[in-house]
């Protein structure tokens, strides 16, 4: 097990490497120019040669690469222009809030799904199955940016039930049910998706599972069929269903992004998009490569978890 | 019963448990607290440093936090006292001697006296200067006029000029002028734009990123202490979230209300506010070569395009037709005989003809958005349409701000023939100052991309500019309009009106012509 983990983690530098350069050039190939973006309008080419010297960016890519990269291995990711504070601070703050907001989208998504998935299965082609079917293919179908905005809609501007915005309220929230009542909306658009696709899956590897003699065995011995179904069944449907979970994670992270600007989240998603806009390299390159690498340690995880589970996946 | 049975029936029984978890959570509909302004912008600010901001969303917060030596009159572009009391000019227009206010304190206890203006402006001006390094100071050419500050006694403050600049006060009104706590600089460096202190009406007290910028009453202000006890500006990005906050109730004031949205708030929960400012929403021409270099072909430019369509369809009435290089809202200065050029599409092709260019072919530069620009793609396609209309053939090229203003900036030529293009400004000698004059071409610092020379324009701009008489100001200004409107280097669009909407309980609320966001004497009731 020990020697799997170590090869597992090494095998993640040079992916984390590939992503370090990859991040690094989409930045420095994408049209415009920090100091411009600093300068703002009255930018005269005169001032922005000077930032973009007095930035370092006037040196060869490579150069700046490795200043960066080497800044980065001691921990130094920079400091964001837009706002003066430095990266990996902002990074952290906000990496917080968009696990929050992921975490609880995932944990949604792998308990309504696998549950769905599992009625499905156990009773497939009846009226629970049919309706789920139809309930996750609309899942599925719908853009989780533009359920949000129709939440929004609906449960903010129409009910005034919940908050359309934000993450605690502005003036004596900041408590446990504050923070719930922000997340509802934006957890629920966001894991609805991810649900759907997490249901269509068990619900095969279910039925997969099924189907196999042991369960027929399990039964003639006179397993009841709840314990046949939960207990036998699913956890065998598991080693087929965490993979896709592991998927799903990443799905949740990446989509936090839309549902992030959508509720003004204060995440990672939503700060990188303003970073993006505002041509903050420096912050944009070091949250890429900080969520980046938590991807690549969340995947490790994931076959971790696959590898206990399933004895035939060798450590 | 069976297994999946009890499946299905656990899964109501979360659903049910979810559905009471937000019964019991929501307290009731939103509501801003009392005495507290919420205020939704459009982008979280960059930096509280009055002297190292440029955008107009940041200016909504800092006219708040800071004071300046004067201010614009309610309602005005009018210059009048704020942290000085009076001021003198000499004779010559050099010599400027300011008596500050007595016993103004900043917010951090820091006294408000000469040599704190002085620190102000000699960290902006003075490259030597030991905190010039927390710039870097984008719009510090609004005072570089100044040749030395000296503090002549504790509450006297001269400043001498290289040369007349009349307008000087009014950059002194504008949030590059605002006067910032030395101690404070002192104590924070580089870091004193994430904490600000001032001597305004309220005082900062906590900037959480992209969630709030928060401002507490600063009840020993000079001018009286502030209605609200506190004002927080949320960053809300999406302009269909902001709206939807704002519909929610989750707001009181939200600025910069997307036109499309207007319709939504037109009824008793709310009140809308439109002013119109010192904006101008243009087409630079290249004067240098191509079709434009031909008065009669930029003249057909104007004819040939739909102005009123555009302000009334895309912009859906947010924004007036402009008639020249001034906007209306310097009323002083404007000329109010000019006629926008109306839309004419015969005589856009009579005149074209008659010019017979060369080549009917033009390249337009179009930005995907930017501050003041309105609805970029839009417009340029609108203006495309008409062009192509009367006999051009354009052809447009998108790029994003930054790298639009990369492009353009350095000037048209052998790019462009026609560039989009706003300014939002303070007084009518920083536009044509800056882009119309042919000592201000891109290779001599300038913005006047489009290469327009006219030795008379020249002439009267610096006459207004060393001039201390307004009404000689204002007469060499309305004659530049004339010129510059025959002349076309331009193609004169627009001239935004801005918005903002707050819930029927907010009084005391205006629009400053200034886009500043005063809200000292705003209340919630």
């Amino acid at each position: 097990m020990g020697r799997y983990l170590a090869r597992r983690l090494l095998s993640a530098i040079p992916v984390i490497l590939g992503i370090t350069v990859i991040v690094f050039l989409i930045m420095s190939l994408i049209p415009g120019d920090p100091a411009t973006a600093i300068l703002g309008s009255y930018a005269t080419p005169e001032n922005v040669e000077k930032l973009n010297r007095d930035l370092g960016l006037d040196k060869p890519l490579f150069q700046q690469y490795f200043i960066w990269l080497g800044n980065m291995l001691h921990g130094d990711f920079g400091t964001s222009y837009s706002l003066n504070r430095p990266v990996i601070d902002e990074v952290l703050d906000r990496f917080s809030a968009t696990l929050i907001l992921a975490g609880v989208s995932f944990v949604l998504c792998s308990v309504f799904g696998i549950m769905v998935g599992v009625i499905s299965a156990a009773r497939q082609y009846g009226l629970a199955d049919k309706a789920l079917t139809f309930a996750v293919l609309i899942g599925i179908s719908i853009p989780s940016f533009f359920l949000g905005m129709l939440l929004i809609l609906i449960f903010a501007v129409r009910l005034k039930w919940l908050p359309a915005s934000g993450m605690f309220a502005i003036y004596g929230g900041g408590d446990l049910p504050d923070l719930i009542n922000h997340l509802i909306l934006p957890a629920f658009a966001l894991s609805v998706v991810a649900t759907g696709v997490v249901a269509r899956l068990s619900r095969s590897a279910m039925l997969e599972v099924l189907r196999q003699d042991y369960i027929r065995t399990a039964r003639a011995k006179g397993v009841g069929e709840r314990d046949v179904i939960w207990r036998h069944a699913l956890k065998v449907a598991m080693v087929s269903i965490i993979p896709v979970l592991g998927i799903q994670a990443g799905f949740v992270l990446s989509g936090a992004v839309y549902i992030e600007v959508v509720f003004q989240w204060p995440g990672v998603g939503r700060m990188l998009v303003d970073a993006i806009l505002k041509r903050d390299i420096l912050l944009v390159q070091g949250g890429v490569t900080f969520v980046a690498a938590c991807y690549v340690l969340f995947n490790i995880v994931v076959d971790i978890a696959q590898s206990l589970l399933d004895p035939r996946i060798k450590t | 019963m069976f297994g999946p049975f009890k499946a299905s029936q656990s899964l109501m029984a979360l659903t049910a448990a979810l559905a009471l978890t937000v019964g019991a959570t929501v307290t009731s509909k939103a509501q801003t607290p009392p005495g507290v302004l919420i205020v939704g912008q459009i982008a979280e600010p960059k930096s509280l440093d009055p002297a190292a901001v440029t955008a107009q969303n940041d200016f909504r917060i800092l006219v708040n936090i800071y004071d300046g030596l004067v201010r614009y009159k309610d309602g005005t572009l009018e210059v009048e006292p704020a942290l000085a009391e009076s001021w003198d000019i000499s004779d010559d227009g050099t010599e400027y001697i300011f008596h500050l206010r007595e016993g103004v304190t900043f917010h951090d206890g820091t006294p408000l006296n000469a040599e704190a203006v002085k620190f102000n402006f000699e960290r902006m001006l003075n490259e030597d200067h030991p905190f010039h390094d927390t710039g870097p100071f984008p719009l510090a050419f609004f005072f570089s006029s100044i040749d030395s500050i000296e503090a002549v006694d504790d509450l006297t403050v001269k400043m001498t000029l290289s040369e007349p600049y009349a307008p000087l006060l009014s950059n002194l009104a504008y949030p590059t002028g605002l006067i910032v706590s030395p101690t404070a600089v002192g104590a924070n460096g580089a870091d004193f734009g994430r904490n600000p202190v001032g001597t305004g009406p309220f005082k900062f007290a906590e900037w959480r990123s992209n969630e709030l910028v928060a401002v507490e009453a600063y009840a020993d202000h000079w001018d009286g202490a502030p209605a609200s006890e506190a004002v927080v500006f949320r960053p809300i990005t999406d302009a269909n979230t902001r709206t939807a906050e704002m519909l929610s109730g989750g707001l009181d004031i939200m600025s910069e209300v997307p036109p499309v949205s207007l319709s939504e708030f037109q009824n008793d929960n709310f009140q809308i506010y439109e002013q119109a400012g010192p904006h101008l929403w243009f087409l630079i021409l290249n004067l240098k070569e191509g079709p434009f270099t031909d008065k009669l072909v930029r003249q057909a430019a104007n004819y040939a395009i739909n102005k009123t369509a555009i302000v009334e369809n895309v912009l859906e009435g947010t924004a007036e037709v402009a008639a020249g290089p001034t906007p209306p809202a310097f009323a002083w200065a404007y000329n109010e005989a000019l006629e926008p050029y109306p839309y004419d599409p015969e005589k856009a092709k009579a005149l074209l003809e008659e010019a017979s260019p060369e080549t009917t072919e033009l390249t337009f530069y179009v930005t995907e958005g930017g501050s003041g620009m309105l609805d970029p793609v839009a417009m340029g396609t609108a203006i495309q349409a008409d062009l192509n209309a009367v006999g051009f053939d354009v052809s447009i090229e998108t790029y994003e701000w930054n790298t639009f203003l990369g492009e353009v900036n350095p000037g048209l030529e052998g790019k462009a023939d026609m560039a989009e293009m706003a300014w939002m400004t303070n007084d009518p000698d920083v536009l044509p100052y800056l882009t119309l004059r042919s000592e201000a071409f891109p290779d001599q610092g300038g913005f006047n991309s489009g290469y327009y020379s006219n030795p008379e324009v020249d002439e009267l701009l610096q006459t207004a500019r060393v001039s201390t008489d307004q009404d000689e100001r204002a007469e060499a200004y309305k004659q530049m309009q004339e010129i510059v409107h025959e002349d076309a280097p331009w193609v004169f669009v627009a001239n935004w009106k801005q918005n903002a909407v707050s819930g029927a309980n907010v009084e005391n609320f205006q629009l400053q012509p200034s886009f500043l966001l005063e809200l000292k004497d705003v209340a919630k009731n």
